[in-house]
């Protein structure tokens, strides 16, 4: 048995009688799923056979394990055997087989034996209205996020709820629910957004950090470009039909069943960034719009309240109906009084007005 | 740190529905006044009916005066350009459609993007034709206070972001959108307090001109 | 169990249409160019097909337009792998699959003779080892 704390990831293939060839194949699939260009494949091969393996804390908040079950079915060439094996994941409440105190003791060793080394992973967003809305082991979320990431290299806050507060914090916010962002301000924290996010961009991520020990390249909410610097839209198969203006109306009309674009069935393609056209879901299988369905936009703040999930992306989010029927009444109320007051003052007019006679002009000349 | 889509949703939501009030209620009031307060009684006797020619004139002032395309033709043309392009643009996109179809519960048929799309830059050189005409002109010059800017300005907007926004060229998208919808929002709430209000009333002015000529019984 | 397979289900009939999205034809374009650039300069080139937004019917549009060539090639090494030449020498389609059947990898080379179906010089080391080791006990008296 190679020990895997020590040693690295192409000793430990090597030992366990993986080829180059093998080792070479790993490598592509591992730059194809960081999304990185095939040129990249010898550097990740340099980088992989020297990487050493991190010691990963996952910590689940308020969320629905959508994220951890996205993770699990993730079809990476490395789940099952490598990256999976080769990160060492010491704390995760909803996978681990340890329980109770023996699962916090776990959590404590690995922040010890790893300090200022392992990567807290983070899905659910953190209630700060009542530390009691949520807890594991007694401890309210803050205390627990607080406390793990003060000595983590980097924290990679998984998922929209972690990442923008999700649906936890959509309006009225009953948990005065916040990200991983509002309370870590002093360490990297990389933003996988997605409800839940693509399974092969976790791992792509957990596979960058593996590989060449350091952040992705990330962009203005915190995620990393590989994945999210493109729009849904921007690589939509379908976009040829934006363009010319070809709209389904209905999910089952003639332009449904050729594939025209969705954006009048409520798509909100263009304002998302995520690498679904590319990366697609279930195993490459398919991803929302080729199947037919809109994006919701689910990998962008707020999504939730960004207005009807079927509604067209140019519509506003409010009641706009209510707000013309009510101004137009307003308006009709307010403009009756206005001419209200015209009339009096004509009427007033009118009634100075007067017959001039000829003689009377003299009288005043 | 979401900034962007805040700003969007911000736009989308709050912002929208106060400017769409502004603007309803506004413009209510103001044709109200107008309406309501109608013309000075005509004591002459008529030499001829008013109606017909009214609607004449609404209809023939859409034409351009002869005389005043040989003095002014870049008035004229860049006057027609951005209307044209302007109308097109608000009326015939279809994610504005949709939009329309939202609030009035019904919708037309729109045009493919890349017509649209002409048609906006058509109406973003006419105005800057017409900017261009009045800072250059004497007359147009001399002519122009600062509502006429506010107003051009106004109406540069939208198209500018707009434009901006289909062909993404700002980055994030929900920011150049955001910007779009806030730009048409200021319009919206600015809209009855300023010229842009001629708009509407410019039917009311024809029909005025035309139904007095039409009763004196000469041409308008 | 009976009663259910008796039980008529209606099963709608659907047939995915599959259209020309266009996302081929600038794919075949960059091969062509790349072609060019292997002839001229030698310049190898991989297209990652995953980062390709393709649609329903484009890959398959894709791979039936590129063909079948000369060469075939099957890897065995952490999952299956199909290395094949397609109609147009010089470029070769690559898949990789991983232990469980997944497809991994998916990418068009552009190459004379993509570098994995190569010994690697990592795995000629070790076979030499390997080598010498068995002659060496066949020199001992154990059978070869
Ligand atoms: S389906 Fe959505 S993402 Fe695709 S082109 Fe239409 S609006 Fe854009
Ligand atoms: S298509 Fe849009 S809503 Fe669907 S998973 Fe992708 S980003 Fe989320």
């Amino acid at each position: 048995m190679v020990d895997t704390k020590t040693k690295t990831l192409g000793e430990i293939l090597r030992h366990s009688g993986v080829s180059r060839r093998g080792f070479l194949k790993f490598c592509t699939a591992t730059a194809s799923m960081m999304a990185l260009p095939p040129g990249m494949v010898p550097a990740i091969a340099a980088a992989l056979d020297k990487a050493r393996r991190p010691s990963v804390i996952w910590l689940s908040f308020q969320e629905c394990t959508g994220c951890t079950e996205s993770l699990t079915r993730s079809h990476s060439p490395s789940l099952e055997n490598l990256i999976f094996d080769h990160i060492s994941l010491d704390y995760h409440h909803t996978l681990q087989v340890a329980s109770g105190d023996a699962a916090e003791a776990a959590r404590e060793e690995a922040m010890h034996a790893n300090a200022g080394s392992y990567l807290v992973v983070v899905d659910g967003s953190i209630p700060l209205g009542n530390p009691g809305y949520s807890t594991t082991a007694g401890f309210s979320n803050l205390q627990i996020l607080e406390e793990t990431a003060a000595g983590a290299a980097a924290v990679i806050a998984v998922g929209t709820c972690a990442a923008f507060g999700g649906l936890p914090k959509a309006d009225p916010n009953p948990t005065g629910a916040v990200s991983v962002r509002d309370i870590v301000t002093d360490k990297p924290v990389i933003n996988v957004s997605g409800c839940p996010p693509i399974p092969v961009v976790i791992t792509g991520v957990l596979a960058h950090y593996l590989t060449f020990g350091t952040l992705p390249e990330l962009d203005q909410y915190g995620r990393p470009k590989a994945f999210y610097g493109t729009s849904i839209h921007d690589r939509c198969y379908r976009r040829p039909f934006y363009d010319k203006g070809l709209f389904a109306s209905t999910f089952d009309d003639e332009g449904a069943r050729s594939g025209w674009c969705l954006y009048k069935l409520g798509c909100k393609g263009p304002m998302t960034y995520n690498a679904c056209a590319t990366a697609k879901w279930n195993e490459g299988t398919s991803w929302p719009v080729e199947s037919g369905h809109g994006c919701l936009g689910c990998s962008q703040p707020d999504f939730w309240d960004a207005g009807g999930f079927y509604n067209a992306l140019s519509i506003p989010v409010g009641e706009l109906s209510r707000t013309v029927s009510y101004a137009t009444a307003a308006g009709l109320g307010l403009g009756a009084v206005a001419a209200g007051i015209n009339h009096r003052s004509k009427v007033e007019a009118n009634r100075r007005h007067g017959e001039v006679t000829v003689d009377d002009l003299e009288k005043t000349s | 740190m979401n900034e962007s889509m805040d700003f969007l949703l911000w736009t989308r939501g709050t912002a929208f529905d106060v400017s769409v009030a502004i603007f309803i209620v506004g413009m209510l009031i103001r044709l109200f006044e107008i309406v309501s307060l109608g013309r000075g009684r005509d004591l002459a006797a008529p030499r001829g009916t008013e109606f017909l020619p009214g609607i004449r004139t609404i209809l023939s002032r859409t034409l351009p005066y002869g005389g005043t395309f040989k003095r002014q033709p870049l008035t004229v043309i860049a006057g027609y350009l951005f209307h044209i392009g302007l109308l097109v643009s608000l009326l015939l996109f279809i994610p504005h459609i949709e939009l329309f179809r939202e609030t009035f519960g019904f919708g037309w048929p729109g045009l493919p993007n890349p017509i649209v799309d002409a048609a906006a830059v058509l109406g973003i050189t006419g105005l800057l034709a017409a900017l261009w005409n009045r800072l250059t002109n004497p007359v147009m010059k001399m002519l122009s206070d600062s509502e006429d800017y506010l107003v051009w300005i106004l109406t540069f907007l939208p198209l500018l972001t707009g434009y901006l926004a289909y062909h993404r060229m700002i980055n994030p998208y929900p920011l150049a959108m955001g910007l779009h919808i806030l730009s048409i929002e200021l319009l919206l709430v600015l809209f009855p307090f300023t010229k842009l209000m001629h708009t509407f009333t410019l039917f009311l002015a024809r029909w005025y001109n035309g139904a007095m000529s039409g009763r004196r019984g000469v041409e308008s | 169990m009976n009663a259910l397979n008796t039980t008529p289900v209606p099963i709608e009939k659907f047939t995915a249409v599959e259209h020309r999205f266009g996302n081929t034809l600038p794919l075949l374009h960059e091969i062509s160019h790349a072609l060019h650039r292997l002839q001229v300069e030698g310049t190898v080139t991989t297209l990652d097909l995953n980062a390709v937004p393709f649609g329903p019917g484009d890959e398959r549009q894709l791979v039936d337009f590129l063909g079948r060539g000369e060469v075939s090639a099957k890897l065995e090494a952490m999952g299956d792998s199909h290395i094949r030449e397609s109609r147009y020498s010089g470029v070769w389609i690559v898949e990789h699959w991983n232990t469980s059947g997944e497809r991994v990898a998916f990418q068009i080379e552009i190459t004379k003779l993509p570098a994995l179906l190569e010994a690697q010089q990592e795995d000629i080391a070790e076979s030499l080892l390997m080598l010498q080791a068995a002659l060496e006990n066949a020199r001992n008296g154990a059978s070869v």
